[in-house]
């Protein structure tokens, strides 16, 4: 095993502007290959800026990120980004929104195909493969968004909220699904959610952020076995760590 | 189906009511034909002089054809540059308004006198005019791109020339079409004014415009009427051309292209 974790966030501050009051603000956090970590906060907390700061998206301000021992600009071959719309392309079809991803980074269009086809089946979309995103429903879009995002065999997954759209039983479904998919590929995640029942049920690590600025309130490690399945959610232990974080939550969000 | 044959029929009902109620208040009114020809006369203008007006009408259609085709890929051209540019775009966008707002009546005399009296300066009249609705729908295209969408591909080290030709020029596209649909309509009017002032642009032989100008000094009112026919006509078919190429690239993906129900 390496020492050098995945993602590292030292004494991190982001502000939009010099002037401005600043997003999050003295964000320590370590992160090791293999982990769930969920961060978990109301809206304005600063928790998606996180995400854009692992992905290199944004510059900080002061303090340091690296993911996996590198500048995160330089590591976005490792990573993959789930946005909190599917974000697909309208006039591209199932299989080639998939396939976008491999094409950007010039892969040959025989290895493209086979790993497209190999993704679909494995998020059951096989059947609409040539269908155009507008005809799909919400959680059709998000399987195709996460299917795009594993077209490039990523180490880290950085995911923005991204059931926030669907309905209840959709999302707890697709929870399932996504952790049945880690079972085989093993990924590191950081996901964002304001649901407490979602970031329990998915991590073995939430991490509270309290808001104005943001900053680490509390952070809770889910000690539930995976594989994790449905009936998880009808345990006592489930329930107990639901109202632990809740509790957690609503005592960040008065601070 | 059956709803657009319905609306077909309503349309031809309507036209052939209208022609016959020309046709009745002018026998019943004594006027005279040379101020307004029956239908009848048009029609048979149009059959004994078939030749010349279908001569006319590709004339006109050529030169605005040209022009359009000219405005699309010069338009495109400019848009490009503005996307990249936009220290340009906010310094030369509000002469492409000027483009738009000066009379195209009072620059064509000009630009004949400096570009010749034939097609290519009829063509370039009808350039004018169709230019800048094409910059303004193409520039919003291609800038108006999803930040996420955008974010997607830098995070796949996407190169600039990747996102212009997968991600901003496919995303322009429904744009482009809504400028070029406008400038389908303007683009016959842009060859026939020009044609008004560049006189015959083949020897013997004249556009529309020309030919307008022509039966109004001749008296020739039925001719006249027969043009002004094929004008609409030559219009029509313009924007019908444009209607099918947006229908082609975008049916299958885009809101704005239903073939179906989008009449109800």
């Amino acid at each position: 095993m390496s020492t050098i974790p995945e993602i590292l966030f030292r004494d991190v501050t982001k502000r939009f502007r010099a002037a401005d009051p600043p997003v999050l603000q003295g964000i320590d956090l370590t992160i090791e290959r293999g982990e769930f970590v969920t961060l978990l906060g109301p809206s304005g907390c600063g928790k998606s800026t996180m995400l854009k700061l692992v992905a290199g998206l944004e510059p900080i301000t002061s303090g340091q990120i690296q993911v996996n021992g590198l500048e995160p600009k330089n590591a976005r071959r490792l990573v993959s980004f789930v946005f909190q719309e599917a974000t697909l392309l309208p006039w591209r079809n199932v299989e080639r929104n998939v396939a976008l991803a491999l094409e950007l980074e010039a892969r040959s269009r025989e290895d493209a195909l086979q790993t497209t086809g190999r993704l679909l089946e494995l998020v059951g979309l096989t059947d609409v493969a040539q269908s155009y995103p507008r005809a799909l429903s919400g959680g059709q879009k998000m399987r195709v968004s996460i299917a795009r995002a594993l077209a490039t065999k990523p180490r880290l997954l950085l995911m923005d909220e991204p059931f926030a759209a669907l309905d209840e039983i959709n999302r707890d479904r697709m929870n399932e699904e996504i952790l049945r998919l880690r079972e085989a590929g093993n990924w590191t995640v950081l996901f964002v959610t304001h649901s407490v029942a979602e970031a329990v049920f998915l991590s073995s690590r939430v991490v509270i952020l309290s808001p104005h600025p943001g900053r680490i309130a509390h952070t809770i490690s889910i000690d539930l076995p995976y594989p994790r399945t449905a009936n998880l959610r009808e345990t006592v232990e489930f329930d107990t760590l639901v109202n632990q974080a809740s509790r957690l939550l609503r005592e960040a969000h008065r601070a | 189906m059956k709803k657009k044959l319905q609306l077909a029929a309503n349309a031809a009902i309507v036209f052939a009511a209208l022609l016959l109620v020309w046709q009745a208040a002018v026998l019943a009114l004594h006027i005279p034909p040379y101020m307004l020809p029956p239908p009848i006369n048009v029609g048979r203008a149009i059959a004994t002089r078939f030749p010349e007006l279908w001569a006319s009408f590709w004339i006109s259609g050529e030169a605005a054809a040209a022009g359009l085709l000219g405005s699309i890929v010069g338009g495109l051209l400019i848009a490009l540059i503005f996307a990249r540019l936009p220290w340009l775009r906010r310094m030369l966008f509000p002469y492409t308004i000027l483009l738009q707002t000066v009379p195209i009546v009072a620059i064509a005399p000009l630009i004949l006198m400096w570009a010749g009296q034939g097609l290519f300066a009829v063509a370039l009249v009808t350039f004018i005019i169709c230019l800048a609705p094409i910059i303004a729908n193409a520039t919003q295209g291609l800038i108006s791109v999803d930040t996420n969408l955008l974010q997607l591909f830098l995070m796949h080290n996407a190169s600039q020339g990747q996102i212009l030709r997968k991600l901003r020029l496919p995303h322009s596209l429904p744009y482009l079409f809504v400028g070029i649909r406008i400038s389908s309509g303007i683009a016959v009017i842009g060859a026939i004014t020009g044609e008004l002032f560049a006189g015959s642009t083949r020897v013997g032989q004249g556009g529309l415009g020309y030919s307008i100008l022509y039966a109004m000094a001749q008296l020739q009112t039925d001719y006249l009427f027969a043009l002004v026919f094929a004008a609409t006509i030559l219009g029509f078919s313009f924007f019908f051309t444009v209607m099918f190429f947006e229908w082609l690239f975008l049916h299958k993906w885009h809101e704005s292209a239903r073939p179906e129900g989008s009449e109800s």
